[in-house]
């Protein structure tokens, strides 16, 4: 069930910061809400989201049950050398998932 | 006698015929138009819009080989970019062998277990929503045109039917609110025109993406109707009489709506 859209610019220019969007399927189980013959529903939600450029730490979250399903995260990272940016997350359930995609950088 | 006639006559000529529709063509007006700017944005915004998740995860069930022979979507219709466009546009339509209507789930499932001879997906699950989502996804940007002649005929007009009669504790009739009141509040909501040309659509509500007729049952539900098991006749029949009032809308699978 562990799958998400990444998308980041083609190219980006050294020292320039770009944008970086990520889309993740996950149901984000508050933990507050019952199924119908009344039991609660344990919560799961994604616990942890690293995001690495070049095997360097350039994102970290925990995310909370306040956060709707099918996470979107937006943020900029700064263009040094072309190569990878990787993200992995783990959930309440022990789930991990990871998506990679490739950064280019020219000049 | 004679006003019968030419009335007869006029809607005969016009093939169209604007008496027959209860919204005219003009002014006709997607479920997004009613929705926020908020929602239209996360819509028009590939990267944004949840329901793109489906899509990409069904361009990969598409390839995914299944059943006796191991034979995927594309070992027949290859990239459903070229073979699937236009296709949501034009359903529901009856099946060749049966008769019976489908819809796109529909066709899929019954492709699946006729040519694939492999287990049917589920309504409402996580790889015929996605399926779905990728197939519709292909019709994106055209027109909405059905057919209702011949073998379509009998499920238009039961479709028809169904739109038109009260049911329900609310004792509403489809055409009530979205005929009539279309534009007006219900509480917090601006009544729609009760188009399906965003299906299926990733519903906030929901959190995740469902089809027109989960759609259709939750909007029984809200009058307090009783509902017919997902995927059963009459929601067909009404997707298609629905896809017809549509006409001259175009598209937007995945839609995001509230």
């Amino acid at each position: 069930m562990a799958y998400a859209r990444v998308q980041v610019p083609p190219e980006v220019r050294r020292g320039e910061a770009f944008e970086v969007r990520i889309s993740i399927r996950h149901p984000m189980e508050t933990g507050y809400r019952v199924d119908d013959v009344g039991t609660p529903i344990a919560r799961n939600v994604i616990r942890e989201f690293v995001c690495r450029y070049n095997n360097v730490v350039v994102l970290q979250a925990r995310l909370n049950s306040g956060i709707a399903a099918n996470p979107y995260l937006r943020f900029f990272v700064t263009a040094v050398d072309s190569g990878e940016l990787a993200f992995d997350w783990v959930d309440d359930a022990g789930e991990r998932g990871d998506a990679r995609a490739a950064v280019r950088v020219v000049a | 006698m004679n006003r019968a006639v030419v009335l007869v006559i006029a809607c005969v000529a016009g093939s169209a015929c604007a008496q027959e529709r209860g919204i005219a063509t003009a002014e006709l007006r997607s479920g997004i138009g009613f929705a926020g700017a908020a929602v239209q944005a996360m819509q028009a915004d590939d990267a944004a819009n949840p329901g793109m998740l489906w899509v990409e995860r069904g361009e990969k069930l598409w390839r995914a080989p299944a059943g006796a022979d191991d034979r995927s979507c594309a070992s027949c219709h290859g990239s459903a970019a070229a073979s699937m466009r236009g296709v949501a546009a034009r359903y529901p339509v009856p099946d060749a062998v049966s008769g019976a209507m489908l819809d796109v789930e529909g066709r899929i499932v019954d492709c699946r277990v006729r040519r694939q001879r492999a287990p049917p997906l589920a309504r409402e699950g996580e790889d015929l929503l996605a399926l779905a989502a990728h197939v519709a996804y292909q019709s994106r940007g055209m027109l909405v045109a059905v057919s209702i002649a011949g073998p379509a005929r009998a499920a238009f007009e039961r479709g028809r039917a169904y739109y038109d009669e009260r049911r329900g504790q609310m004792n509403l009739a489809c055409a009530h609110c979205h005929d009539r009141n279309w534009g007006r509040r219900l509480l917090a909501e601006t009544i729609s025109q009760g188009h399906g040309n965003g299906y299926p659509a990733y519903r906030l509500e929901w959190q995740t993406l469902g089809s027109l007729d989960r759609r259709l049952r939750a909007c029984l539900y809200g009058i307090r109707a009783e509902a017919p098991a997902p995927g059963a006749p009459e929601l067909v029949d009404l997707a298609l009489f629905l896809a017809w009032r549509a006409e001259g809308l175009k598209i937007e699978a995945p839609g995001v709506r509230r």
